[in-house]
């Protein structure tokens, strides 16, 4: 009895240790694999003549990129290029988030109406575009629906707008010498106008007359800002309207056809989750808050903005966050049509320079970056919405 | 509402492909017109909804109709061997024959046995093999094996319907499926001939990848969960750290990595084939969602189970595999069947490395100089095509989702 009270635990059964030798074991196994792995590059990278550095970065790029945003010539280096696809990434995305947040907000509350036909054929589109890959929609869009557009030179004119396969040119703001001190005093007004809402809304609380906050504050911005179009004699942009000169339309900003098509597909993918995320959000809220709303007497959209909203909100941004970050991924499709964006800069790289191994590490880390900052950006907005716990 | 129910709320949406259609709110003891009045006309702004609704639709329908009718389908229906299985040499095509025996048998049998979303699986596909069996461009070898599917999927519903007792061999036979078929498909080693990669191509390429990344991202992807969970912070910031860096990559970087970097990693002269690169990468990358799907199930596991299996002295692995991994994964199946939609639509992206796939195909044949411009018909084929199938499963997603919930206990 004596000795069987003294021998000490097993060393397979001490929770102290096992964990340890458990956490060993795994680091060796893991330690092992990538060991092979890094030695198998190393010998790789020897054969084929060229080490790991980041050199290359400043050797002459000489390939074209359609689409740069940022100035750049075949001469700039491969890191310029590098910079123009991630510009061209952020600005497909940007417009695709905006885009697909206002298409796909309408589409769910479409699908939600008590209009049986109008939820009907927000459904159908949701099912179609969701059930089918987003590259056969960018494929479909470039191919079969920009492309065989007529010349540019028998541009389709719609409006102000005009489509040709070549893409299509809407009309654009250009800045002027006043733009600059007009978005200062827009500043200035909107926050006057914010101090009249308050300051009228404390007045509608404290004496119980309707005195029309919202509408007043509105009024008062426009009627400031009419006042400075008086004084300047011009509006805040000049507002450039492209024209149609028989071989090329002129003024206006241009979107090119891949540009247009991977856009357009981005926005339309998107939105159908985006519309599902809406309709969940809000469906999700309890009736009974509906019914309560009812039974203050509150007005369907008062009801929507003060009590459903903030708190379908909170079930809605997290999977918009993921939603947003899918189309910031998703939008390395653009590659396959020829729009130059990260990854279809680094493809080319890639395939000039031969450092593979270098270049996915820089479009791993961009990615990266990208996650990141939108994820604080909407943790930000998560924290805002977020329900005070009593 | 608690916060465990907008937990649950946020879990069940997150990858919910298809949600319930709407329906026409009726009223058996009101007249038809009322119905229509009741959820059409009423109110001015409804009737204005319904209106601007009805033309739109009406212009987009006709459109479609116009467009179905006045194209010549010819570059389609020339194609349609390789749109389907690509270069497969023809004397071997007993052996895909041979897998969609296997599989309808299986559908009507399971179709017969649980009713249920199996039902809508069985439809769909006897309509697919009737539609390809009655059109004029398939030969009459085609139609004969299509015939013969469809009579296998009735055979089966009859015998599962009539014997409830293989309930246990079906289920097994299921299990079997994949394997089976691939290595026949792909060839044993020494057993049949193989047929080379290079060979395979359209649907069945594309079928072949999602179901290999599928199969391949379970074990992986289940592992991964477990290790997230784990108590042992090496194990736990490793899984983090995988999860998390193969989510934030697009996938086509992780097919490109499975490209170049593989013969790399691997000392540059394995030989292998660019298919099983693209195996390889898409089990990887579909591994770490699968991970964040059952880590989500594990999380809706009560405490209560894990003290409850304590009580009865179970060990932890015990605990794991016999009492909660059991649970998590039944909660997520709806998931899951959401992620295998993705995936299956997701391999589409071969067609930009290079392979042949579905939608790769559609792509080389709207190359050939014979048949320039003609874009749309193929690609709406292809469409229709990845449609009826990611539609069917999000169907069953939803099936399964409404008969698995417990929560109206």
């Amino acid at each position: 009895m004596k000795s069987q009270k003294k021998k000490a635990t097993p060393l397979w059964r001490n929770k102290k240790v096992v964990p340890i030798i458990l956490q060993l074991a795994f680091v060796a196994v893991m330690g092992t694999l990538l060991w092979i792995l890094v030695q198998n590059t190393i010998i790789g990278l020897e054969r084929i003549g060229i080490g790991f550095g980041f050199d290359f970065l400043s050797s002459r790029a000489g390939f074209n990129i359609n689409e740069a945003l940022i100035d750049y010539t075949t001469s700039d280096p491969y890191g310029r290029a590098i910079l123009v696809g991630i510009v061209s990434t952020l600005r497909v995305s940007f417009f695709g988030i905006i885009l697909a947040t206002i298409i796909g907000v309408l589409v769910g509350i479409a699908k939600m109406s008590d209009n049986w036909l109008l939820s009907k054929v927000a459904s159908i589109y949701i099912d179609i575009f969701r059930n089918t890959p987003l590259l056969l929609q960018i494929f479909i869009l470039n191919f079969a629906v920009f492309l065989p557009l007529p010349r540019i030179q028998e541009a389709v004119g719609i409006g102000p707008f005009y489509l040709s396969n070549r893409g299509a040119v809407i009309p654009w703001a250009t800045l002027h010498e006043t733009s600059w001190i007009w978005l200062i005093v827009t500043a200035g007004y909107m926050i006057a106008s914010v101090l009249v809402f308050k300051w009228l809304l404390n007045k509608e609380m404290e004496e119980g007359v309707n005195t029309h906050p919202f509408i007043s504050s509105i009024g008062v911005f426009v009627l400031l800002n009419g006042i400075s179009f008086l004084i300047f004699r011009q509006g805040p942009v000049n507002v450039s309207i492209p024209q149609h000169t028989g071989a090329a339309v002129s003024g206006g900003l241009s979107l090119t056809t891949p540009f247009l098509s991977v856009l357009l597909a981005l926005t339309i993918f998107t939105s159908t989750y985006i519309a599902e995320i809406v309709r969940g959000g809000v469906q999700a809220v309890p009736t009974g808050q509906t019914e309560a709303t009812k039974a203050l007497g509150f007005k369907s959209a008062t009801a929507m903005r003060l009590v459903i909203f903030p708190q379908a909100i909170r079930i809605i941004i997290p999977q918009m966050t993921s939603q947003y970050l899918n189309l910031i991924k998703n939008s390395s499709l653009a590659m396959a049509v020829g729009f130059q964006e990260i990854v279809g800069v680094g493809n080319t790289v890639m395939n000039q320079s031969g450092r593979t191994l270098e270049v996915i590490v820089i479009m791993i880390s961009v990615y990266l970056m990208f996650s990141l900052t939108t994820s604080v950006f909407m943790n930000y907005f998560n924290r805002k919405f977020q329900l005070v716990e009593r | 509402m608690s916060n465990d129910k907008l937990q649950q709320a946020v879990l069940s949406n997150d990858r919910l492909e298809v949600t319930d259609s709407p329906r026409l709110r009726l009223d058996k003891n009101q007249s038809f017109g009322r119905t229509l009045r009741k959820n059409l006309f009423d109110g001015w702004k409804n009737i204005f909804l319904t209106i601007v609704t009805a033309v739109f639709s009406i212009l987009v329908i006709s459109q479609v109709v116009n467009f179905v009718l006045s194209n010549s389908w010819d570059v389609v229906y020339i194609h349609l061997r390789l749109l389907m299985i690509g270069q497969y040499p023809l004397e071997e095509l007993w052996r895909i024959w041979f897998a969609l025996y296997y599989a309808s048998f299986m559908i009507g049998a399971t179709w017969g046995l649980w009713k249920g979303a199996a039902k809508a699986v069985g439809l769909t596909f006897g309509t697919v093999y009737l539609i390809f069996a009655v059109i004029p461009w398939t030969t009459l070898n085609t139609s004969l094996n299509l015939a013969a599917c469809i009579t296998l999927i009735a055979a089966g519903f009859v015998i599962g319907h009539k014997i409830e007792k293989i309930k246990v061999a079906v289920l097994i036979l299921w299990a079997l499926y994949i394997p089976l078929t691939l290595g026949l498909i792909m060839g044993f080693g020494g057993l049949i001939d193989p047929v080379l990669s290079r060979y395979w191509g359209g649907w069945l390429l594309t079928v072949i990848l999602a179901s290999v990344s599928i199969v391949g991202c379970f074990p992986l992807g289940i592992l991964l969960a477990l290790g997230r969970r784990s108590s042992l912070p090496v194990v736990k910031y490793f899984c983090i750290g995988y999860i998390e860096l193969i989510r934030g990559m697009p996938l086509i970087m992780v097919l490109f990595i499975g490209q170049l970097l593989i013969p790399l990693f691997l000392g540059g002269s394995t030989g292998m084939d660019n298919v099983t690169r693209a195996m390889i990468a898409y089990t990887f990358f579909a591994a770490a969602y699968l991970a964040e799907d059952v880590r989500g199930g594990l999380q809706s596991i009560p405490t209560g189970q894990f003290e409850a299996a304590q009580a009865l002295g179970l060990n932890k692995i015990k605990t794991t595999f016999f009492i909660i991994l059991p649970q998590a994964l039944k909660a997520v199946i709806p998931a899951m069947v959401g992620l295998f939609i993705t995936i299956l639509k997701d391999t589409s992206l071969v067609a930009i490395i290079g392979l042949a796939d579905f939608l790769g195909t559609a792509r080389r044949i709207s190359n050939n100089p014979e048949f320039l411009g003609r874009y749309l018909e193929l690609y709406i084929f292809v469409a229709a095509f990845y449609f009826v199938f990611c539609y069917l499963m999000a169907y069953v997603s939803r099936y399964l989702e409404r008969s698995l919930s417990t929560d109206n206990r």
